[in-house]
């Protein structure tokens, strides 16, 4: 509990992500259970609004950051070649934060009204428009549990990327300069320069939220003066880059597996970090386009489309490398190399809805439909969360010192996938009919029936993938085979050391004269550092 | 297998960046964001407010803080360097003036905040320029404070002779937080008592 090691915060910054996982993912149940059958009255209206609010900020801010943040925690310093992070006690202070924040969140289940009305939680939706968050349409304090959860898990974000950011900057070993770092550690870098100016515009907002509520502010008052435009663009401007900031190190994982399961090096890796760089810069400049509903002018309109869809050419370099890195390639259909290869299926088509969203004569159409909301599970769970499964797979050896079961590894695979695809496959139909987002029911003579309960359906395999999953953990731990130091074979510092690592890391801190250390320690007669 | 061989061929300089000195720009970075949208805001609301006094009804331009805290920054400059050069009572009597600099500052803001609320009736609830003004110039004084607590720390220890040369380091990080609110002080100087006060619409 009072820990500064980087491996133990890493550890308990997944673990706390994986409890808001199961968490978040019953909210999602009791949705679907509502949406599976049309005039359904399983939970009210209220209910329901308070249940996509939870999802939503439990996800994003307590299920994906926690889980991102503790696998960089735990590979970055190992990766690099050191012993700690540069500033171990923010670390702990960044995580009880974060942690705080979540418990904050959830309170709100208990003290939304005080200590009358337990059982209301905020209703604002993720995003919580203005003025719904004003005091005459928010009443009591959930919706003040929620922007003290937010902001208070911002402080622990920014206090982790700062020191993601320092760690990479001044701790990597000797020689190991900025193109010979892995993959892994250029993408957490990137990251966290990310969340050190993307969370900080979401704090900024929610202080004066917080002036509106308590103090009679009049920011986002429209009797006074104010906007409610200009929270959703402080809201997006921290928003979209959000979004880069939970999928750059999902690519991270990708880029470190993929080349470990083909049996190659990463094809063009200039080109990677070059892209990466591109992708981070373009998306503070794309917010809007999560806007196109609210009226802009038209030449801001033609800006917000225009840029977000030159993101599409960094990422489409991206992808074009990781199958470079395949092609031609030992291909090994391991559990961490099947997620993701599922991984860059998914992730081409969520960005490639995404670039039809991005047209503002479309967005127009679709906008606030249950296709938006398949294009976002596209990323977040068919891009981000089948690569997290991947991290799990490759680094729970390095973890624990156990394999994890193959058998039960693909056995999660496959129903994870075969729910995946359910759900969020169709779940672009009802969308292109016209079911918007966020109703709690509907009528039947719709049409959404058919396509709604093979959504529903699809959750019941994807829950049976995650308890093959959380069984698999769990017994592997137990009686897993014995990893060694290396069961991969691979190429990157972390494999040098025993599994688990001591808590100093390495006993003598290695030195590097390529990208792929222990490549050159394998093979003497041919090392990556004469061609590099 | 269990650590990679030091290689004796490679025995060059291997020197990065003071983990201190980052994570201190670090975090100036993100604050520099939180600011950048306060004013955004502000200079968005300037014209905006349907009630209540406009800037050039209530506001005075603080130019005696303005200028101790500015020469704040040049005061802490020379403390630091006095520290250094092992010049333990120059930087001490720097570092003094600088702090009496900054609470000048902080008792310039409160009684002007004194005369406007108590006074005036002007507060932050008034209308949305009480709003935007109270909460961007606000923040700027809540960092002030912030970092006066750091230099009254620091100040305390010194005059209990703590502070020796080998502290240089992370007092000079420390000087980045302090010049870092008197460079943001330029900014909400120009946008409140310059754009704002002169109504110029932006």
């Amino acid at each position: 509990m009072v820990t500064v090691d980087h491996k133990k915060l890493g550890l308990m910054y997944i673990a706390y992500g994986l409890l808001f996982l199961a968490i978040g993912g019953a909210e999602a149940t009791i949705m679907r259970i509502q949406l599976a059958l049309p005039d359904m009255h399983f939970v009210s209206p209220e209910v329901f609004s308070e249940l996509f609010t939870m999802h939503g900020t439990t996800m994003i801010f307590f299920v994906v950051m926690p889980i991102l943040f503790g696998f960089a925690n735990y590979l970055v310093p190992l990766m690099i070649g050191t012993r700690d992070m540069a500033l171990p006690r923010l670390n702990a202070f960044s995580f009880w934060m974060t942690a705080f924040g979540g418990l904050l969140l959830y309170y709100s289940f208990i003290g939304g009204d005080g200590v009358y009305g337990a059982g209301s939680a905020p209703q604002i939706t993720w995003w919580a428009y203005s003025p719904l968050t004003s005091r005459a349409f928010s009443v009591g304090n959930s919706t003040d549990f929620w922007t003290l959860a937010i902001l208070i898990s911002g402080v622990g974000s920014v206090g982790a990327g700062v020191n993601i950011f320092s760690t990479i900057a001044c701790r990597r070993c000797r020689g190991m300069t900025l193109s010979k770092m892995p993959l892994l550690a250029w993408l957490n870098w990137v990251m966290a320069a990310m969340v050190i100016l993307g969370i900080s515009p979401l704090t900024a907002a929610q202080l004066m939220l917080l002036i509106d509520r308590y103090l009679g502010g009049h920011f986002f008052d429209t009797q006074a003066g104010g906007s409610a435009v200009i929270w959703m663009h402080f809201f997006w401007v921290f928003g979209h880059p959000e979004v880069y900031i939970l999928v750059i190190p999902a690519f991270a994982f990708a880029s470190e597996i993929i080349p470990v399961f083909s049996r190659k090096v990463i094809f063009g890796y200039p080109i990677m970090v070059a892209a990466v760089l591109a992708i981070a810069f373009l998306s503070f400049s794309v917010w809007a386009h999560h806007m196109f509903a609210v009226d802009m002018p038209s030449y801001a309109n033609a800006y917000f489309v225009l840029s977000s869809m030159l993101i599409a050419v960094p990422t489409g370099i991206k992808i074009f490398n990781w199958l470079g890195t395949i092609w031609r390639g030992k291909i090994i259909f391991a559990t961490p190399m099947l997620f993701c290869i599922a991984f860059l299926f998914q992730f081409l088509i969520g960005g490639l809805t995404g670039i039809m969203l991005a047209t503002a004569p479309f967005d127009w159409q679709l906008n606030d439909t249950y296709f938006v909301v398949a294009h976002f599970h596209y990323i977040i769970v068919g891009g981000i969360l089948f690569t997290v499964f991947a991290a799990f797979y490759y680094w729970y050896p390095k973890a624990t010192g156990r394999m994890m079961d193959e058998k039960l590894g693909k056995l999660h695979f496959w129903l994870f996938l075969i729910g995946f695809h359910l759900t969020f496959d169709f779940m672009h139909v009802p969308g292109i009919l016209g079911m918007p987002r966020r109703i709690y029911t509907y009528q039947a003579n719709r049409g959404w029936g058919i396509w709604n309960l093979i959504v529903s359906i699809g959750v019941i395999f994807q829950i049976l993938g995650i308890a093959v999953f959380v069984y698999n953990m769990i017994a592997s731990y137990v009686k897993g085979e014995p990893a060694g130091n290396d069961p991969w074979d691979a190429w990157t510092l972390e494999w040098s050391t025993s599994s688990p690592p001591p808590s100093y890391n390495f006993a003598e801190l290695p030195e590097v004269r390529s990208r792929r250390p222990l490549w050159d320690l394998k093979h003497p007669e041919d090392p990556d550092w004469s061609y590099e | 297998m269990s650590s990679i061989p030091v290689s004796a061929s490679t025995e060059q300089e291997w020197v990065l960046p003071s983990s201190g000195k980052v994570s201190m720009l670090c975090l100036i970075a993100a604050e520099s964001v939180i600011f950048a949208i306060f004013v955004v805001a502000y200079l968005y609301y300037i014209g905006k407010p349907t009630s209540g006094p406009t800037p050039a009804e209530i506001l005075k331009v603080p130019i005696i803080d303005t200028i101790c805290l500015l020469s704040s920054s040049l005061t802490m400059h020379w403390a630091t360097r006095a520290l250094r050069h092992d010049r333990i009572k120059m930087f001490l009597l720097l570092w003094g003036i600088t702090l009496a600099l900054g609470l000048k500052f902080v008792e310039g803001t409160a009684t002007n905040w004194y005369w406007m609320i108590h006074d005036r009736h002007f507060t932050i609830s008034t209308s949305l320029f009480g709003t935007t003004f109270y909460s961007l110039v606000g923040l700027h004084v809540s960092h002030v404070i912030i970092g006066l607590t750091g230099l009254s720390l620091i100040f305390v220890l010194g005059l209990a002779g703590k502070i020796k040369p080998k502290h240089f380091e992370s007092v000079d990080i420390f000087s980045y937080y302090w010049h870092f609110v008197d460079a943001v002080w330029v900014v909400v100087f120009t946008v409140v008592y310059v754009i704002s006060l002169h109504g110029i619409q932006v």
